[in-house]
């Protein structure tokens, strides 16, 4: 990439990312916005598999591992999604306090 | 300089947009945020010659789970009341937790000498990749699908009234 952009910015730029899908899910109290923070750290990491894939020669292992990665995304936000619907259903709210029926 | 230019706008769009799904007091506002930084990673990866991910990611996460999310905060009631649709507890313990890793990471960053191979000329990666799931990365490719069957029955079971009844 001739324009001077190196491997250090994406890394960079994939490390803010991730530190901020990191604050979402410490901070939200909301499951849905949970598991925005979880798509958040999957692209950053995904990020992280491009640019590693393209510095490092252009193989393609990085990118196959990234259609992985978005795969298993894509199964556990579904999941994710229907276990917050069923949630609301039983609990009125989705608020992830509210679910402690589990507490001892 | 071109490249420069295209990278810091579309990392500006990316960065900014996760900040707002971060920070927004409205879950609403949230969903839609993702969506900036969902487009804004789609430019990464065309700036990483990675044109099959860059489309990939552009159906499966822009078309398909970005839409999910919002149809389940659309379904779920209380949207209006920021008080109880985004709620957020503990701001600033999380931001230190967080600071702390980013500090750690970006010095594991900048001390690291990371291996780069000589710069080569981007080509369509479609074919290569296609001839790779069928080849080496056959299993995984193969177990990759019984788990989205698994996923699709999951959740279909976990949602669905009459089961839990």
């Amino acid at each position: 990439m001739g324009g001077g952009i190196t491997l250090n910015d994406f890394l960079v730029l994939s490390l803010i990312i991730f530190s901020l899908g990191l604050v979402t899910v410490l901070t939200r109290r909301n499951a849905i916005g949970i598991l925005m923070g979880v798509e958040l750290i999957l692209n950053s990491a995904n990020i992280n598999y491009l640019a590693f894939a393209y510095y490092g020669g252009g193989k393609y292992d990085g990118q196959i591992f990234a259609i992985f990665v978005i795969m298993l995304a894509a199964a556990e936000a579904v999941i994710g999604l229907a276990v917050v619907l069923a949630i609301y259903q039983n609990f009125k709210t989705i608020d992830v306090d509210a679910a402690e029926t589990l507490r001892g | 300089m071109l490249a420069q230019v295209i990278f810091y706008a579309l990392a500006a769009l990316t960065v900014g947009s996760a900040a707002l799904v971060a920070f927004s007091r409205n879950i609403v506002y949230s969903t839609f945020a993702l969506l900036g930084a969902l487009m804004g990673v789609v430019g990464i990866y065309i700036l990483l010659a990675a044109d099959f991910v860059a489309m990939v990611q552009l159906l499966v996460y822009v078309g398909g789970i970005l839409v999910l999310t919002i149809f389940a905060v659309m379904l779920t009631a209380g949207i209006a009341d920021v008080k109880v649709s985004n709620r957020t507890v503990g701001t600033g313990p999380a931001i230190v937790v967080a600071g702390v890793a980013a500090i750690v990471m970006l010095y594991a960053v900048m001390r690291t000498q990371w291996h780069q191979a000589a710069a080569f000329t981007p080509a369509p990666t479609t074919y290569a990749i296609g001839n790779a799931f069928l080849g080496d990365y056959v299993l995984p490719f193969e177990v990759a699908s019984l788990v989205l069957l698994a996923a699709l029955i999951g959740a279909i079971v976990i949602s669905s009234h009459e089961v839990r009844e």
